[in-house]
């Protein structure tokens, strides 16, 4: 097993058309994933990538029973793409798009409430590299072969930093259940902790590897959650020990301004929940591998 | 993005929040012609930087005649003030907002956020006006007051309310206070803001509320959609290496050390700072170049790097999915053959068509030296850092 995505998930690929989707498409397909077609409002009939194109998410689901989407559809009409997938019956949603207003996503989230919690989408980002659960499927744009599958899950915001811990943990053969990159925004979809339950409860996961960094809520969520309901180790990492207060560091979310944001606040969170953090960023495979050792 | 006090002011006051009278000046005449326009027999001249706390810095004097203000802002305009919020290097005042004087009874706080944790529109009052919030959540806590709006259905007249009556406002000026706090909520949602801040708002012995000093900030990402506000930007408040970056689709943030960073992505940039940290030395930047950076891309992003004079020796760490490392690589061999490079650079690339990457390097016959992991990586720019250093 894994979590979200297998080889059953069956994708659509919102701004399917564009440069961008087409480039990832190809490269999802490549990796063995199910493209099962996607959308482009005015395209519908089309065939691209020798797969069927529609006007709505609804027909596209209605026609292929997809259940899961990812959306390169640009900042500016990104947010309605996200509802437009939620209102479809989509369960697992990828938004990979950087550059969406936070209170558009104020309204997404807002909206997704509409829908019972069994029935509610599931969202990853935006701004974000997407997830993988290794040789079933890649719901993403991360490179594929820097990750093995295996027994850990990896959740973090940053994706350059999560492909880091990926292949840090390769080169110490350490394959990868799934890897899921939840995004740099301020307001995003699945949280730290909302992973860090699905990872709980997979049989297949045995431990878990958190990539943090400076700014929000999400990391001291994870410590509470881990220290109250996680059995399974978690090995963290907190980038951005040395960014200083109110500057942002690229991501919209990365920017220290209030108290429990700074890098070293969460870090001492993470540790008095019982975390493993890596002491610097070269070491993430290291430290994982010492905590499964100790845990068999 | 930031924008001054004054102009502020002005969005708030066309989303219907009270302000006194004021107007803009360049110079020492405008400033008191201005006052003459205002009327009244006290005025206070505000110089106009995006920081907070001028008061302290010497940047906000009363005067009561016209030689007063003369000398107030021949003193003010050209002067580098330092906040606690500006840094060491200050920011200088070009332009300052005259106002006149209120007779204030009491001060009040009031701000609206984008609550992350919530993922809605907080509201935050307290009674205690004209102090750092932040000092105030330590020292009263009881005096802050919050309230989240429900996004869907917005911010209702029982809400401004029920804020009013939490900070004790008179029966007689409760609609007063809703009018300031919903159009506070209108001009937050309406511009796009992440912050809307008026500390202090003020109740006036006339019994008037009025803003008399507020702060606005805005989300770079919904500027596409407001003209009105991206129009209002001041880039002589900002520092001009930061803008040249954004311009060029660069994320950069100067720092005090000396060693420049490139790298894409920016919690790998975080990390890679902090790995210089770890092995003795502090980075003179924070640089993303993003994702599917062209060489091209790459030569202006060096170009940025090595224009900071305080650089000792440079990092360029590439872990490459959307990018590829063939590309970075064709990008840093360019950037040596247009610029004339004399700081030690060391290269790290890894993920997509590195070995390609790492072989065009290698026979480019330039001094870049390679290295395969963060950690080696940091550890060659110190080392490369430090024997600059003792060579000088």
């Amino acid at each position: 097993m894994s979590i979200m995505i297998d080889n059953n998930t069956k994708v659509l690929i919102q701004g399917f058309t564009g440069k961008i989707g087409t480039f990832h498409a190809k490269e999802m397909l490549e990796y063995g994933t199910q493209v099962v077609g996607g959308v482009t409002p005015g395209k519908g009939g089309q065939t691209h990538l020798e797969l069927p194109v529609f006007n709505t998410m609804k027909d596209a689901v209605e026609e292929t029973g997809a259940d899961a989407s990812i959306v390169f559809v640009p900042a500016s009409f990104a947010a309605d793409s996200i509802m437009e997938a939620a209102d479809a019956g989509i369960k697992t949603c990828v938004a990979i798009t950087d550059g969406i207003p936070a209170q558009d996503m104020m309204l997404v989230k807002r909206y997704m409430y509409r829908y019972k919690k069994e029935d509610r989408m599931r969202l990853t980002g935006p701004n974000c590299a997407g997830t993988i659960s290794p040789e079933k499927c890649l719901l993403g744009i991360m490179p594929g072969h820097i990750y093995i599958p295996g027994n850990v899950g990896i959740v973090a915001r940053s994706g350059t930093l999560g492909y880091e811990a990926a292949s840090q943990m390769m080169a110490c053969g350490i394959g990868i259940s799934t890897s899921v990159g939840i995004g740099g925004d301020p307001i995003n979809g699945c949280s730290h902790r909302d992973i860090l339950e699905l990872f709980e409860a997979d049989p297949e996961t045995k431990a878990v590897m958190l990539i943090g960094e400076i700014g929000g809520p999400q990391e001291a969520d994870a410590a509470e959650y881990f220290k109250n309901h996680m059995t399974k180790p978690l090995v963290a990492y907190i980038a951005g020990l040395t960014a200083p207060k109110g500057r942002r560091m690229g991501h919209a979310g990365a920017i220290v301004s209030g108290k429990g944001e700074s890098a070293a606040e969460k870090v001492e969170m993470l540790e008095k929940a019982g975390v493993t953090v890596a002491p610097d960023p070269s070491e993430l495979g290291s430290t994982m591998e010492r905590v499964l050792k100790d845990l068999a | 993005m930031d924008i001054h006090e004054y102009q502020a002011k002005e969005l708030l006051s066309e989303f219907g929040v009270a302000i006194s009278p004021g107007g803009l000046a360049y110079s020492p005449e405008q400033a008191v012609y201005r006052a003459k326009e205002i009327g009244g027999h006290q005025w206070v001249v505000k110089a106009q930087i995006h920081s907070g706390a001028r008061g302290k810095a010497g940047g906000i004097k009363v005067c009561s005649n016209d030689e007063e203000i003369w000398n107030a802002a021949e003193e003010l305009l050209g002067k580098r003030l330092v906040t606690h919020q500006t840094g060491p290097s200050g920011k200088v005042v070009y332009r300052l907002y005259i106002e006149q004087v209120s007779d204030i009874e009491r001060e009040i706080y009031l701000a609206l956020v984008l609550d992350r944790n919530k993922q809605r529109v907080v509201i935050v009052t307290s009674s205690e006006g004209g102090m750092d919030i932040e000092e105030v959540a330590a020292t009263k806590p009881e005096t802050i007051y919050r309230l989240e709006v429900e996004p869907a259905v917005g911010l209702r007249d029982f809400q401004a309310r029920e804020l009013a009556f939490a900070l004790d406002i008179h029966p007689e000026m409760i609609s007063q206070a809703v009018h300031c706090i919903e159009g506070a909520y209108s001009a937050f949602r309406e511009l796009d803001a992440t912050l809307v801040e008026i500390n202090p708002l003020v109740v006036t012995k006339d019994n008037h509320i009025l803003a008399l000093d507020s702060k606005m900030s805005f989300d770079d990402n919904a500027l596409f959609r407001r003209p009105k506000i991206s129009e209002l930007r001041d880039k002589s408040q900002e520092d001009s290496r930061e803008t040249a970056a954004s311009d060029r689709g660069l994320s950069y943030v100067g720092l005090d050390g000396d060693i420049g960073c490139m790298i894409n992505g920016a919690g790998l940039a975080m990390a890679t700072m902090d790995m210089i940290k770890h092995k003795g030395g502090e980075p003179a930047n924070f640089l993303d170049i993003g994702g599917g950076a062209s060489p091209d891309r790459v030569t202006k992003a060096f170009r940025l790097v090595l224009d900071d004079e305080k650089v000792k020796a440079m990092l360029v760490n590439i872990f490459a999915g959307i990018n590829r490392c063939d590309w970075i690589a064709e990008g840093v061999i360019q950037a040596f053959g247009k610029l004339d490079v004399k700081t030690p650079v060391v290269v790290r690339l890894s993920g997509t068509n590195v070995e390609k990457g790492m072989q065009m390097l290698k026979d480019s016959g330039y001094p870049v030296i390679t290295a395969d992991t963060l950690s080696e990586a940091a550890e060659k720019v110190v080392a490369e850092r430090n024997r600059v250093v003792e060579a000088s």
